[in-house]
This record gives C-alpha cells, structure tokens and sequence, in this order.
C-alpha cells in the first residue's frame, strides 16, 4: 500500500463497486432482464425494485447490473486485444526498422486518422442494429491499436541502442528472450496505462453506437439502455431514473477509470524513484 | 529539404488514408450475411408505399453498382473509386428521388464545419489557455480546482454532456429549444441569431468536452517544461514572467498540442456526430442518421465516404499549419 496515491485509491474504490454490480449482482437474478413486461410498468423505486421499473417493464435494477456487465466485458475484450497487437506491432516496427517500420507505421497513422464512427454506423446500418457485440469489438480493435504501436515503437526505438541490449544481444541471447526480459520491462507500465484507458474508449464508442440504435439493440448494454429509455421518451415522461441510471453509471465508470490511469502513471513513476 | 521531406511523408498519408478507408466502405457490405440490395429494396418498399417505379429502377441499379454486383469485383472497385475521387458523384438519393447524394452533402457540410470548427478551435484556445495557468502556478489552489475539474470532465463521452445538457436546459430550465431549428433562408441578422440560439447547446456540450482534455495534457506539458533548466536560466537572467512564458515556456509546449490536435480530429468527428444526431443538428451526422434511418443507402455510403475525406483533410491542414510554428521543419 505504500506510494498508493489518492486517484489510485479513489479509482479502485470506484471501480471495485461497479464491478461488484455488474459481475456479481447478476448472479443473484435469474430471470431474464431484457424481456419486456416481467413486471408493472412505471413502479416506483422500492425494496422490490431498487430502481423502480421502466415503461417496458423491466426492473431497472437488473437491466442496469446486466448492461454493466457486458459493457465492461466489452472493453476488457477491445482493450485487451488492441493493446497486445499494439505492442506487438510496435516493438516489431521499432526494433526492425526500415520497410517494415515504414509499412506499419504508415497502417497506424491511418487508422488513427480514419473515423472509427462512421465505419461502425455502416456496419449497425446493413444490420439493422442486430450486428454482434463480437463484430463491434473487432472493428473497435482495428481502431486502437495505433495507439499503443506508436508509442511502444517510440521507446523500442530508443532502447534499440542502450548498450545493455546490445550487450544481450551479443552474448547471444535469443530475440524472444531479449523482448521479454530487457524490453518488456520498461514498457509494461506504459500498457497498462494504455489498457485502462482503451478500456474507457471501447465502452465509450459502443455506448455512442448504441445510444443512436447502430449497436446490439437486443443486448443490455448501458449505451442501448440509453437507446431504449430515448425511443420511449423517458426524458419528456420524467422517467429519470430510467434514463439517468445509465448516463450516471457511465460517468462514474469512466471518471474511476481515469482516476486509476492517471493513478497507476503516478505510482509507477514513484516507484521507478521520480 | 527537411521541409519537403515532411511534406511528403504527410501527403502519402493523407492519400494512404483515404484510399484504405474507401476501400473499407467498399468492402464492408460484401462482408455482410444477408444480400443488402435485396433487403433494402424490401425494407424501403415497406416504409412508401408511393414510391415512383423508375425510382425503384434506379435505385436497383445504383445499389448494386455500389454493392459491386455488376462486372467483376476489380471492375467494380475500380469504378467506384473512380466515379467517388473525380466526380464525387454518389447517385441520387434513395428517398429523396432524383435529389443527388452530392447536393444533400453539399449542404450539410458547411453547418458541420463551422460547428466543428468553431467548438475545436474555442475548446483547444481555452483548454490550453487554463492548462498553461494551472501547469504554471501548480501550487496554487485555483490550478488544482480547475485540473480536478477537468479530471471529471474529460472522460465523460460526448453524448452524456448532450443529453444532460437536453435534460438541463430544454426540459428542466426550457431555456434553448429542444432540437435546433432551422428554418432560415438568406443572410440577414435575424437569421443569424436564430442559427446561434439554436447552435448554442449543441456546441456548448462539444466544447465542454473537448476542453477536458486540452486541460490535463496541457497541464503536465507545462509543468514539466516550466522545471526544464533552461527555464530556469530565464528567470535567472532576470527575464520578467511574461516573456519566461510566452518565449520559452509555450512555444515548447504549443508545439505537442498542435500535434495532438491532428491526431484527436477523428476522434472529436466522432464525437460531433453523434451531437449532431441528438440535437438534430443540420450537419452531416444527421445526414448520415437520416440514411439510417430511411434506409437511403447511397446517402449512407456518400456521406460515410464525406466523412473520412473530411476527417482526412482537416487532419492534414493542422499538420501543414505546423512547419509555420515550428522552424525545426522549415530550416535545416
């Protein structure tokens, strides 16, 4: 717990409650939260419903711990695949240099220039908003991983030639083993960082599809949680908590994400002794 | 040299971008399940029951030439790739028959870029400007409030701030109009404050947004080129505090910015999409989303293709502003 700054603590706090609702509170609930008229329309909040019931029927409660749920594994999955092929992409550019430097890097600035919105809404649109959550990631995937190759290029650049790799090198240690041992090292603080915050970027671009209706309408997401309480008018009803659930749960999932980056950055710049 | 050596390295990716990502918009609907012309058709025919037969006709035709349905794959793609970079000419729109795709675009755009621009351009000049204070006076209370601000401010995706903002000021405080309206027509002062009035909401939830993160990155840039020690010999030297800044403190950390920006423009694209979509913003996010929703597919596919060149293309023009801020690029 030592060198634990205040944004970590506060991240983790915030984080490990949203967890707690999303992977296990659903648990406890067997029913199935996305099926219209389980229950009374309009309740509200009570010891039965926590959160009351929407127009639709559904307890608001569950549908929210479920939409949780999926939109975390959504970003674990985006964030976890954009940052390994990010890496992976990046050490191989910076440490081979030349042609395949060239060619990777010119894939990576074209991808990040590239809109990633308007690829997703014409994929939702020849669905029509039944496109799987699995398609989604992939194209999310496809978008972020320029992020992390540029940057870990950068520093495999520099650590090319620090003198103890091409000690390594010499003394005829294998390629696998210099990456590993030498390089992964300094550049696993870094990904982490970049996990998190890709993990905030993947639920932010599904939750935007989804809030227009280009997502996985009939999945519970916190973004087509927001579509649903829209296309019902929650909002000229005064149904907020329908629709004030989601927008709040998103807030605060993101700014603990930000926190536990940010965090994470400042304890590890700690521990490396700046 | 340097400076034609930027040039080009800038310029093959602006063509590499748009060349890849039409190649993706042509490619996507191939890699669909169900037969798209088909299911159009059908889902159009469904929704207008008064629909002209020579509409259908050309819609069938166009449709499939878009899909790539006539001659070979190779032919296909080359032709759209041809027709869209010379002619810019995306057939006529499916709903709004014979409008051409082109001419909706051709309205549409200009709102987006004084939008888009406009709420940049503010959300960057602000962001930096209270970046560079707080990074500055680090030890005073004010810069930490204004960076725990922006801390909660910048992760928050742009459609929560649309949406609160609808709820605060359309619903709760009925104070903006609900959805921008705007029926104007000719350039008179009236017009131009009903366009304001009703651009307000929309491009206050952009700007708060984007002024996030221009806060923090600014922030840490200028604190940590404030401690460099060339700084420090400024001050030593006995250089007043507003030339320490302005000559030595912000043309290091300007520079990254600049960059950033071009590197964020899909991303804050992104971002005024969606904005536009529920503000019902003139713009071509709402253009794309009237596709969507009337199945229009040629509206669809001509404004997804507008998109990235735009994105393209601003990108390109901020990285072309930078060999005239930094003389690195423009000397040798």
């Amino acid at each position: 717990m030592k060198n634990w700054n205040l944004r970590l603590k506060l991240g983790l706090v915030i984080l490990s409650f949203f967890m707690i609702l999303g992977f296990f509170f659903p648990l406890l609930y067997s029913g199935n939260v996305t099926e219209w008229s389980t229950y009374p329309t309009n309740l509200k909040p009570s010891m039965e419903h926590f959160l009351g019931t929407n127009s639709l029927g559904q307890d608001i409660f569950w549908l929210l711990c479920n939409s949780i749920r999926t939109s975390f594994l959504i970003g674990l999955f985006v964030a976890f695949f954009s940052t390994l092929i990010g890496i992976l992409a990046g050490l191989v550019a910076g440490l081979k240099g030349g042609a395949v430097d060239r060619i990777v890097m010119l894939l990576a600035d074209t991808f990040i220039v590239i809109p990633s919105l308007p690829i997703l809404i014409l994929i939702g649109s020849l669905t029509k908003g039944t496109a799987s959550l699995f398609l989604i990631g992939g194209v999310l995937i496809a978008f972020n991983w320029p992020w992390p190759a540029r940057q870990v290029r950068s520093m495999a650049l520099t650590l090319r030639e620090r003198d103890y790799i091409s000690i390594a090198r010499f003394s005829g240690e294998s390629t696998i083993r210099i990456l590993v041992k030498e390089i992964f090292p300094f550049v696993k603080d870094w990904s982490i960082g970049n996990f998190i915050n890709t993990i905030l970027v993947a639920i932010s671009s599904e939750s935007g599809l989804a809030v227009i209706g280009m997502s996985s309408n009939s999945k519970a997401t916190l973004g087509t949680m927001i579509y649903w309480a829209n296309q019902h008018q929650a909002m000229l009803g005064g149904k907020w908590v329908w629709i004030g659930s989601p927008v709040v749960a998103i807030c605060l999932i993101f700014i603990g994400l930000f926190l536990l980056m940010t965090g994470q950055q400042q304890y590890s710049a700690l521990r490396r002794g700046k | 040299m340097k400076f034609l050596k930027f040039l080009s390295s800038r310029l093959l990716t602006y063509i590499f971008v748009i060349l890849l990502g039409m190649t993706i918009v042509f490619f996507v609907p191939r890699f669909m399940p169900s037969d798209p012309v088909e299911s159009m058709l059908g889902q159009m025919m469904s929704k207008s029951s008064t629909m002209d037969a020579a509409a259908i006709e050309a819609m069938r035709k166009t449709l499939n030439e878009n899909f790539g349905l006539e001659g070979t794959l190779g032919e296909q793609y080359f032709g759209y790739m041809k027709r869209v970079i010379f002619t810019q000419d995306f057939g006529p729109s499916l709903t709004m028959y014979p409008v051409p795709v082109k001419e909706l675009i051709a309205d549409s755009l200009p709102w987006t870029v004084c939008l888009l621009g406009i709420s940049t351009v503010i959300s960057w000049l602000i962001g930096n400007g209270i970046g560079l204070l707080a990074g500055i006076r680090k030890d005073k209370a004010y810069s930490k409030i204004l960076e725990g601000i922006a801390i909660c401010i910048y992760p928050i995706p742009y459609y929560i701030f649309a949406l609160t903002l609808i709820m605060l000021f359309a619903y709760i405080f009925p104070v903006f109009p609900l959805s921008a309206n705007f029926d104007v027509s000719g350039f008179t002062w009236e017009n131009l404050k009903t366009v304001i009035w009703n651009s307000v909401l929309p491009a206050l939830s952009l700007i708060l947004t984007g002024t996030g993160w221009w806060v923090i990155s600014m922030t840490t840039l200028s604190r940590n080129t404030n401690e460099e020690d060339f700084v420090a010999f400024a001050r030593m030297k006995g250089l007043n505090e507003r030339k320490v800044i302005s000559r030595y403190v912000l043309p290091n950390t300007i520079l990254p910015q600049i960059t950033m920006l071009a590197l964020q423009m899909g991303t804050i694209f992104n971002g005024s999409l969606i904005t536009e979509i529920l503000f019902n913003y003139p713009g071509l996010g709402s253009l794309i989303y009237r596709g969507i929703l009337q199945a229009d597919y040629n509206l669809i596919m001509g404004t997804i293709t507008t998109s990235i060149f735009a994105v393209a293309t601003a990108t390109l023009v901020i990285d072309l502003l930078y060999p005239f801020i930094d003389p690195r690029v423009r000397y040798n």
